[in-house]
């Protein structure tokens, strides 16, 4: 009885349906890759799997939190791929054009140039969506589709490649026999939900997304945080922009980025977190992320015809996001012990969002 | 909670956006078309329309120079426009070529079909037409004198033949077991240069060649370091590697250093293109083999303008030159490389 009460607690937690389909994706993965989940050293690095999810990961777990926060407030932010783009771009371009390009005050002011770029993006985001009252989908659709032509006029159309040993350590270096983008991303993520968790900032994002009117009038300045999550979104892009051109030590103008908001949504829906607003998990966009991050992986692990990559994607998530829909478990599994939670805050949300995903998915596969 | 006048705003940002991008595309055309190469020499003075696909890559924008250049070199006056993707931007550029009457016309056709009526109206104001890198599908194939370009499905074969010289020269025994990292899902480089290895594959290594896995890298570094990377973990025995560019080459290459193998040693890496990053690699021992895809088709195209602005016969299908470079060249090689 216990048990079942327990099981009854834990597949009700908001984690449970995001955490259960990574486990399962990851399974998956066993028969065709036997040694999957070993983790060996190599050159005095972890080496493996796991260790090549996450860090090809960390650069979609970084832009959907920054996403998460966004959407929190019924905004959504379509530039991020153009932010990693320009970030990248204007980096590398500025440490290309250093005599010495392994100095670290060098790397460190091309660093600080790129992401004061991401930081004028989203400012611009949140200047047109905060103060001139623009639809964030059309707001932030402007810097999507310049932004990339901005990236490739630094790039002069080309690709800019780096030789700098500080700089690859950001996205593609290892400390402490880990990925350094893991540490990267453990800080954003720990700050994150810190300041939202720990202060009362996630309850004023909360509060904006479900009511911004509502929010105003009780004193709180809607506008004044709207801007700050496109600010902070644009800047989760930019250091997701230094890791993916760090990664390859290049910086690809036209591809770096393509689609990561796409796939950054997904995830934060995958994670649980309204289209809507008014409520989100940082912790379930993590686990989104991962989601996407080990589809991919699978997708070459298991040899799907290169063809089908995309409609493969599509069906797992569409499979995944009626999964996470309370009233599919409950018409599938009748009244049982996934069903009957119709009045269960927690469990309404993923069931607002669940036709969103398929929507985006289409948009990726047309 | 969007009122009239929040719905005001976004329609007037929105039209502003979409005016500026207007603004953009006829700075573009105006400048594209006063872009010029200033000739010089006596006698008649060859005007030739180019209207290229766009600039979406390096390849591309090495393309683009390498004809402005030829064109001023051979002293033409050069009409160039930039499409930007689109079929009907590169059709209202040839009419416009038409309309101001060059000698002769050249594109890259953004895609394969849909040409006819356009090229029926050059061919009426009896202006020659050429074909660059890429090919059409037309029911009437006199409304085209040439085509110069690559042929990709000859990339694959040369890439093919290559890895047998490299697979002797590194004195290797034993299976050949291939990753092939693919381009573009359904573009003509990627299936015709997968076509062409496999050819040469089945035709003359049919036992010992196989290709373990296939996947797409999407023409990036990105794509080719992850795909790699999942390879190297599903298949650790991989000896060859066939990349349909340079660029996923190189991302695969981190990956492989990545998993403790060295590069062009425990793994074989054959690659088509020949950027100039790419030779760097190679020159370094990391690639074994280059297959040359060459953009810089300039000046043999100026030659042929000139051919089909005398009316002589040209051939139909002219190759661009291209060579097969291995690790001995690459040094030679890498300081004359221009894109």
């Amino acid at each position: 009885m216990t048990t079942t009460s327990r099981w009854r607690a834990l597949s009700r937690h908001h984690l449970f349906w995001p955490v259960a389909v990574l486990v399962v994706l990851l399974l998956v993965n066993v028969p065709f890759t036997p040694d999957f989940f070993s983790v060996k050293m190599t050159d005095g690095h972890l080496y493996g799997s796991l260790v090549s999810i996450v860090l090809f990961g960390s650069p979609l777990i970084l832009v959907a939190v920054g996403m998460t926060l966004v959407i929190a407030t019924g905004g959504i932010d379509l530039s991020v791929g153009a932010v990693v783009a320009i970030t990248g771009a204007l980096t590398c371009s500025y440490i290309s054009d250093q005599a010495d390009q392994d100095a670290l005050s060098g790397v460190l002011l091309a660093m600080g140039i790129g992401l004061a770029a991401a930081v004028v993006c989203g400012l611009w985001n949140g200047f047109l969506v905060a103060r001139m009252g623009i639809q964030p989908i059309i707001a932030t659709l402007i810097i999507m589709v310049a932004g990339r032509g901005v990236a490739q006029l630094i790039t002069d159309g080309q690709i800019i490649t780096v030789n700098s040993e500080p700089y690859k350590l950001i996205g593609g270096g290892y400390w402490l026999t880990l990925p350094f983008s893991i540490f990267v991303v453990a800080a954003v993520v720990a700050v994150t939900v810190a300041l939202t968790r720990r202060t009362a900032l996630g309850l004023l994002v909360e509060s904006v997304g479900g009511n911004a009117e509502a929010s105003r009038l009780v004193g709180i300045r809607s506008r004044r945080i709207k801007i700050m999550v496109y600010v902070f979104c644009a800047l989760c892009a930019g250091i997701a922009g230094l890791m993916i051109s760090s990664n390859t030590s290049a910086a690809d103008g036209n591809n770096a980025g393509l689609w990561i908001e796409l796939d950054a949504i997904l995830a934060v829906v995958i994670g649980g977190t309204s289209l809507l607003g008014g409520r989100f998990s940082v912790g379930g966009t993590v686990v989104g992320a991962l989601v996407i991050q080990t589809l991919t992986t699978t997708i070459y692990t298991i040899g799907v015809p290169t063809q089908t990559n995309l409609v493969f994607k599509a069906a797992v998530v569409i499979i995944v996001c009626l999964m996470q829909s309370p009233k599919f478990r409950a018409k599938v599994f009748g009244g049982g012990r996934f069903g009957g939670r119709r009045g269960d805050r927690q469990a309404a949300t993923p069931a607002d969002t669940a036709p969103a995903p398929e929507a985006v998915r289409t948009m990726e596969v047309s | 909670m969007l009122n009239r006048r929040n719905f005001l705003t976004a329609a007037v940002g929105v039209a502003v956006a979409g005016g500026l991008a207007a603004c953009a595309k006829e700075d573009d055309s105006s400048s594209g078309s006063s872009d010029s190469g200033s000739g010089g020499g006596g006698g008649k003075k060859i005007t030739l329309g180019f209207a290229q696909v766009g600039s979406e890559s390096g390849w591309r924008t090495a393309n683009t120079k390498s004809v402005k250049e030829a064109a001023k070199e051979a002293g033409y006056t050069l009409k160039f426009s930039d499409a930007q993707q689109k079929q009907e931007n590169q059709i209202s550029a040839i009419r416009s070529y038409i309309a101001q009457k060059v000698d002769v016309i050249a594109f890259s056709p953004v895609v394969v079909t849909g040409w006819d009526a356009v090229l029926k109206e050059a061919k009426t104001a009896k202006i020659p037409v050429i074909l660059t890198d890429r090919s059409i599908k037309t029911s009437d194939d006199s409304l085209y004198v040439s085509f110069i370009g690559s042929d990709f499905i000859d990339e694959g074969r040369r890439a093919g033949k290559m890895l047998e010289t490299v697979l002797q020269k590194a004195g290797h025994k034993g299976p050949v077991k291939i990753a092939q990292l693919e381009g573009t899902t359904g573009a003509a480089p990627a299936l015709e240069r997968a076509k062409g290895f496999k050819e040469i594959m089945d035709a003359e290594h049919k036992d010992d060649w196989k290709i373990v896995v296939s996947q797409t890298g999407d023409f990036t570094r990105a794509g080719g370091k992850q795909v790699m990377a999942a390879f190297l973990q599903s298949d650790p025995d991989i000896n060859v590697l066939y990349a349909h560019n340079d660029d996923m080459a190189l991302g695969a290459i981190q990956s492989i250093e990545a998993a403790g193998k060295k590069p062009g040693k425990d793994i074989l890496i054959i690659s088509v293109d020949g950027v100039k990053d790419g030779f760097v690699a190679m020159s370094e021992g990391k690639i074994n083999g280059i297959v040359e895809c060459n953009p810089l088709l300039g000046p043999q195209l100026m030659d042929l303008v000139k051919k089909a602005a005398d009316g002589e016969t040209v051939e139909r299908r002219i190759k661009t030159k291209e060579g097969d470079f291995l690790q001995e060249e690459a040094k030679e090689a890498l300081p004359t490389r221009k894109y």
